[in-house]
């Protein structure tokens, strides 16, 4: 008989506020291993937040998530996550090959030094997206697409098997937006299972094998052939659910008078 | 320039309490008035024989090595605004622990110093959290009314009976005075907390401060991480507040590590670069201070880590503003002379190369400027060695000026049909490969044909499989054209 192996990750009625107001209402998913997965959704929606409540950086207000079957706490170093570029200070003094180095201090630990055996990894990984002879350069010197290939080389480093990326896409040339393709494509090949916060709806059928359509409730998940319609579309990208959030923000600030915002 | 309101309300506080006390400043020197022999008293300092000289020399020393390690992270970070309040805050604390104690005991008045600090630094935060107040805001807020509090406490406690001995106002500008074996202590507890923290917690620093969601991502506390800093943020400014005092304590937070921010992009050279040059402000801060009559240490170690700031900014080689300047400069030259250089090769080329001079009123109408601007640009080209000039008297008629005929070097003629190359090169790369209109192209390539190199070059030949003409029909002189040299001009005008 063969044993079940626990999904990469499995929500079940995830809702999250934002300064006592609800941006995600009992949201339930569960991804197969191998899994290119779209978010897609309306701005607002919630998709980066689905993404940080993944990643345990927001805190849910209900519901659980579980990576590999354990909490996301637990399943640190199998769980990779590449942030919005804006995220970030780039005027900050790391150069390309620190930045990569990053995704190696999950398995490094706490106050122990960077081994060589990291640093020759990291430079694998920097020539995997090109980006090798800009190893030492200041980050911000990079070009926007530059800096999102730097991005993906740290979770590369991370040699996680679930990857989260928030709009790895966002403001990168055309040749980057290949280069991404190739390395989603590629790492799904290796089995591992990708959730990426996609905006650009003429593309994201083509890219992704499964998509999730967000718009603060999970209208849809499934293989895009079969979600990718016009009639899930339309409820999705077709106005926000109004009376929802009014109701929501409500019964949450009577639920508790003074919640505690991120 | 147009200051923040809190800035404003600082300075006319500090008017104020100037006008009130004057001997504020006079306290805050350290040389003795009866020894004036400055040559002796520089000896004295810097052969550090007199064990008060060591303590003060060391203190300066230690202080600017503090504040510039911390330094590095807290400009990084984005925390010298933050810096500026914390140090402000510390103020009515000091008064207060005066107050408590009825003595200067440095315990109780660091003790005082940090708990009104955290309070400061609580009070943002709570405003933040609670109000629609900006961090700025609040940040200016706390700075202001916690420096208001301090100054009327201490002013207070001075004309109290026993308060005129207090030398509380060193902790406003600073001062060498009294500084004992006893005050080196915590200064070198705190550079060794720096040190290990920075050593340990290097890594996870490095992350958290650059991409927290990340750090976040990976497990690393941050917040902790952030309240690490500002506890190390408050220890370095509680310790070096009596040489440098509130005012200017944050100055030597900011203004070292930003000098070294000049210098290098490395998160561990800054460290290593703002912590040298804060060692370095603060042991010739110190000597000055030492000889001058009333200088006080504070303002006189900002203004020489300010002085050096000045220097790197102005003559560093990689990106100091002088350098660059004078690259500039140069570029611009060389960009004049290569157009020159470019001109002459038309007019020979307009003369289909009959002979190796020509004119120079024809350069001049080639090139649409007044002869003696043309005299000028063909003495430039003299002097580098790239032309040479002949006077024919004009035959026929003798009145007329002599007529003054040009020709090019080896060297000149080098430069000039390289200059056409890459003109003529570009173009064609423009219209047949960027499919540019021909009338679209020339300017481009007046500015390309000064910095393309001659790698490129080639790889543009090869692309274009040796092209022999420019979009406008013009000869394209090869490489081969220009190896051959001047004694043999490229004659491809007869092709």
């Amino acid at each position: 008989m063969r044993v079940a192996l626990p999904k990469p990750l499995e929500i079940h009625d995830l809702t999250v506020a934002y300064q006592q107001k609800p941006v995600l209402y009992g949201i339930d998913l569960e991804v197969e291993p191998g899994s290119l997965v779209g978010i897609i959704g309306p701005n607002g929606a919630g998709k980066s937040t689905l993404i940080k409540a993944i990643m345990g950086i927001m805190k849910s207000v209900d519901g659980y998530v579980k990576v590999f079957g354990d909490s996301s706490r637990k399943a640190l170093t199998r769980v990779g996550y590449v942030p919005q570029r804006e995220s970030v200070d780039w005027d900050f003094p790391v150069t390309a090959m620190d930045v990569v180095l990053m995704g190696r201090f999950g398995h490094i630990g706490w106050f122990k030094r960077i081994s060589k055996r990291d640093r020759s990894f990291a430079s694998e990984c920097l020539e995997q997206m090109n980006m090798l002879p800009y190893a030492n350069r200041q980050i911000g010197n990079l070009s926007g697409g530059q800096q999102q290939r730097v991005f993906l080389a740290r979770a590369l480093a991370q040699q996680s098997d679930l990857y989260l990326m928030d709009e790895p896409f966002e403001g990168v040339d055309a040749i980057t937006e290949k280069a991404i393709v190739d390395l989603l494509k590629n790492l799904r090949n290796q089995g591992k299972t990708l959730m990426v916060v996609h905006h650009d709806l003429s593309t994201a059928k083509d890219y992704f094998d499964h998509l999730a359509l967000l718009n603060l409730r999970l209208v849809a998940y499934g293989k895009t052939e079969d979600v990718f319609t016009h009639d899930l579309l339309q409820k999705t990208y077709g106005g926000k659910l109004t009376v929802l959030s009014e109701v929501g923000s409500r019964k949450l600030n009577e639920k508790q008078p003074t919640p505690e915002a991120l | 320039m147009f200051l923040p309101i809190w800035k404003k309300l600082k300075y006319m506080l500090l008017i104020l309490v100037l006008s009130k006390e004057a001997s504020v400043l006079k306290a805050a020197q350290i040389s003795s008035e009866s020894d004036k022999d400055w040559i002796n008293q520089a000896i004295r300092f810097w052969t550090f024989t007199d064990p008060s000289i060591q303590i003060i020399a060391l203190g300066a020393i230690l202080i600017g090595i503090n504040c510039g390690l911390m330094g590095g992270y807290v400009v990084s970070r984005r925390l010298s605004m933050f810096g500026d309040t914390l140090s402000h805050a510390v103020l009515p604390g000091i008064a207060v622990g005066f107050m408590f104690s009825q003595s200067k005991n440095e315990a109780v008045l660091m003790i005082g110093a940090t708990l009104s600090g955290f309070l400061g630094v609580g009070i943002i935060s709570l405003l933040k959290r609670h109000t629609k107040m900006k961090e700025d805001s609040a940040m200016g807020l706390v700075l202001s009314g916690f420096y208001a509090l301090g100054i009327c406490l201490i002013t207070y406690l001075q004309q109290s009976p026993n308060g005129g001995t207090s030398g509380l106002e060193s902790y406003l500008f600073g001062s060498l005075v009294g500084l004992s074996d006893r005050d080196l202590v915590p200064l070198c507890f705190c550079l060794s907390l720096i040190i290990i923290c920075f050593i340990l917690l290097n890594k996870e620093l490095l992350l958290s401060g650059f991409d927290p969601s990340f750090a976040r991502s990976v497990g690393l506390p941050v917040d902790i991480l952030q309240f690490c800093i500002w506890i190390l943020m408050a220890f370095c400014i509680v310790s070096s507040l009596q040489v440098i005092g509130v005012v200017l304590v944050s100055a030597l937070l900011i203004i070292p590590a930003s000098t070294a921010g000049l210098l290098t992009y490395r998160m561990s050279q800054i460290l290593v670069y703002s912590g040298i040059l804060g060692a370095l402000s603060g042991i010739v801060g110190c000597f000055l201070s030492f000889m001058g009559e009333r200088l006080p240490a504070g303002p006189v170690i900002v203004l020489c880590s300010t002085l050096l700031f000045l220097a790197v900014l102005f003559f560093s080689p990689a990106r100091g503003i002088l350098p660059s300047w004078f690259r500039t400069r140069r570029r611009g030259q060389r960009i004049r002379f290569e157009n020159t250089l470019k001109a002459c090769y038309q007019v020979l080329e307009s003369r289909s190369f009959s002979s190796q001079s020509f004119p120079q009123t024809a350069l001049a109408q080639r090139r649409g400027k007044s002869d003696a601007e043309i005299e000028k640009e063909i003495g430039v080209l003299i002097r580098e060695g790239y032309a040479t000039r002949q006077e024919f008297p004009t035959e026929q008629k003798s009145e007329l000026p002599s007529e003054t005929m040009v020709s090019l070097t080896p060297s000149g003629w080098e430069i000039a049909s390289r200059m056409i190359r890459n003109h003529r090169l570009w173009e064609l790369y423009l219209t047949k490969e960027a499919s540019y209109a021909p009338d679209h192209v020339h300017d481009d390539a007046e500015k390309i044909e000064h910095v393309i190199g001659e790698k490129t070059v080639r790889q543009i030949e090869r692309i274009l499989d040796n092209p022999q003409r420019d979009p406008h029909g013009k000869p394209i002189p090869s490489q081969d054209d220009i190896d051959r040299g001047w004694l043999s001009p490229p004659l491809v005008a007869d092709k």
